[in-house]
């Protein structure tokens, strides 16, 4: 079959415990600039047990159209049927462009089904793009450069280096984005989703696993992707005692703490809390890097913040590289009394 | 019982990164370590040799050189090396990684196979689900505790703000998570049979069984690099070296100038 005959931008709605991830807001967000560039539009594909419900809410975030597999094997999510329903939607109906998000979950559907649709797969997208492929046609072989494509864009190696990536010959192109990155719109009240009901029908297989418990983490922990302010702490906070400091400076802003891997893998925070590579993507408009020296795998995932401020008292440290504003001191001393100094300001 | 874990050869990002003038990278020009998520899943796989006498082989693809890090799986444990390794292989996705390495499975029995949930040089996360994909088995991604139990595996399989306990019927395919573990040294004498008493079986393109040429190496990678280059980075702004006074106000004045405060 030719691959023209694959139209459309795709992008897949996560939900979890029926309620839809920011992802999803995010790609429909970036979806919609793709299929203005392309002239479609925007299809969201949600699946799930009892979900009928958010459609609209897709639509509102976007959506010109929703995809629904609503049956009861999808109701938590396990890679055989989320694999075989979002499958058997791409074969249905046969995108140009299916969006994943590059969650726990998107990063376990995404290669299953673009393994069982035989197409390309590019992970934790950064940046997306309509261009040509090549991006500069070769001398005399002008005709052989495809217009229209998808160009996909990556961090590799800790993020040391940055590859754009395209899938020319075949198709959906796919592509896992990076949660936080991608922009939602402003949700347009009151919109209704143009809804199109779907069920390949599910039979249960070898490739089923049995969940035998879902173990929530424990307390409500508040989305450190969500903060406009993160005071982030790193090996430098010294114990888990001491990032009540960081507690008293994020309470008196209206932020939130986060850490570095350093942190989690002493144990003083959840790994929920960790900024970088395997962390969060995070990009508040204010980052406080307090006692983090800045490891590469840890400025891919806040360097996109609007202002960082970081205090460490090595001035060699690699943070003062992205720093807009850098302070070489002691924490101990410069977080207490710039906490007082901010609740200070505040009274006034 | 047997394992196979999957293991691959990664540049050490620290020693620095080279590209090839076709946009792949250079893989001869780096200095090069066993994935540690690899690592973590060769440990789980060790680990049940000890509880269950399972049988573990290694199985890598790549250059030659990777013998070096079938020596280190051996060396630690590991019962058996393959290596995977062919010139008409070289340049490959993800895609075609996964098509090489299920072509190379299907060579050898197993109940359980491992990969690391990624590697750090691609940070993809999609070859071990894929392999799955091609081999028609069932996956656990993101482990982070393997148990068995008789002819089942019990995985605790990790999200961002969850765990699932899932249970599933062997053979299946499990990628490991760093956290699963804290991998083994060498032993000495680990290290002396690995290189003096155990082979590395080599395995190129015609040893793999119902691989199709259309799937394998540069040309049968579905996606094809436009661009790579080292990542451009906002510069460095200011730095101040003050006393705390100072500091906390230096701090205050660019909040209250950026409208934070």
């Amino acid at each position: 079959m030719g691959l023209e005959e694959y139209k459309g931008v795709y992008i897949y709605a996560q939900q979890v415990d029926n309620e839809i991830s920011s992802i999803a807001f995010e790609l429909l967000g970036k979806g919609k600039e793709l299929a203005a560039a392309l002239g479609t539009d925007v299809t969201a594909v949600l699946l799930g047990s009892n979900v009928k419900g958010l459609c609209d809410k897709l639509a509102e975030y976007g959506a010109d159209k929703v995809i629904l597999v609503d049956d009861p094997a999808l109701e938590t999510y396990r890679t055989e049927p989320y694999a075989h329903a979002l499958a058997s939607v791409i074969n249905e109906y046969k995108p140009e462009i299916m969006l994943v998000g590059a969650t726990a979950i998107g990063r376990d559907l995404g290669p299953t089904v673009s393994a069982r649709v035989a197409t390309g797969l590019t992970a934790d997208c950064t940046v997306l793009e309509i261009g040509d492929f090549p991006l500069v046609a070769t001398p005399g072989k002008e005709d052989e450069q495809k217009h229209n494509q998808l160009l996909m864009t990556r961090p590799a190696f800790g993020g040391n280096t940055i590859a754009t990536i395209a899938c020319p010959d075949n198709r959906p192109q796919m592509a896992t984005v990076r949660p936080g990155v991608m922009q939602k719109i402003d949700p347009i009240a009151g919109a209704k989703a143009n809804i199109i009901e779907y069920n390949p029908g599910f039979t249960e297989n070898n490739r089923y696993v049995e969940i035998m418990e879902v173990v929530k983490a424990v307390g409500q922990v508040q989305n450190i992707m969500d903060a406009k302010i993160l005071v982030s702490g790193g090996r430098g906070v010294g114990s888990e005692e001491n990032f009540k400091l960081l507690d008293d400076l994020a309470a008196a802003l209206g932020g939130m703490v986060s850490c570095s891997r350093a942190v989690v893998e002493n144990g003083w925070k959840a790994q929920d809390y960790q900024v970088g590579q395997t962390g969060k993507t995070v990009r508040p408009n204010v980052y406080f890097a307090i006692g983090i020296s800045g490891a590469i795998q840890h400025v891919a995932g806040m360097e996109e913040s609007d202002l960082i401020i970081a205090i460490n008292k090595d001035a060699d440290a690699p943070i003062f590289d992205v720093a807009d504003y850098g302070i070489v001191g002691d924490l101990n001393k410069i977080v207490p009394a710039l906490t007082e100094a901010i609740k200070a300001q505040a009274e006034k | 019982m047997k394992i196979v874990v999957c293991i691959k050869q990664v540049p050490d990002t620290k020693g620095g990164v080279k590209f090839n003038p076709d946009g792949t990278l250079d893989r001869a020009a780096m200095l090069a370590i066993m994935n540690p998520d690899d690592k973590a899943g060769l440990e789980a796989a060790l680990r049940i040799k000890e509880e269950t006498g399972a049988e573990v082989t290694v199985l890598t693809m790549g250059l030659p050189k990777a013998d070096d890090v079938l020596r280190e799986a051996m060396a630690m444990g590991a019962d058996k090396a393959i290596l995977v390794t062919d010139r008409v292989l070289g340049g490959a996705d993800t895609w075609a990684t996964s098509s090489t390495i299920a072509g190379a499975l299907r060579n050898i029995d197993y109940d359980l196979v491992i990969t690391g949930r990624q590697a750090i040089d691609g940070d993809t996360a999609q070859v071990g689900p894929q392999i799955a994909e091609h081999l028609g088995l069932p996956v656990i991604s993101y482990a982070a505790d393997i148990k068995i139990d008789g002819e089942n595996v019990i995985v605790k399989r990790q999200y961002e703000d969850r765990y699932h306990m899932l249970k599933t019927k062997m053979p299946c395919l499990i990628t490991a998570l760093s956290e699963l573990n804290t991998p083994r040294y060498m032993t000495p004498g680990g290290i002396f049979d690995a290189y003096d008493e155990k082979e590395v079986t080599v395995w190129g393109r015609a040893d793999l069984k119902d691989l199709d040429d259309a799937n394998i190496g540069l040309k049968g990678s579905p996606t094809k690099i436009a661009k790579a280059s080292d990542k451009v980075r906002k510069g460095a702004g200011e730095k101040v070296n003050l006393d705390a006074t100072e500091s906390v106000n230096y701090i205050m004045s660019k909040l209250t100038e950026k409208h934070v405060i």
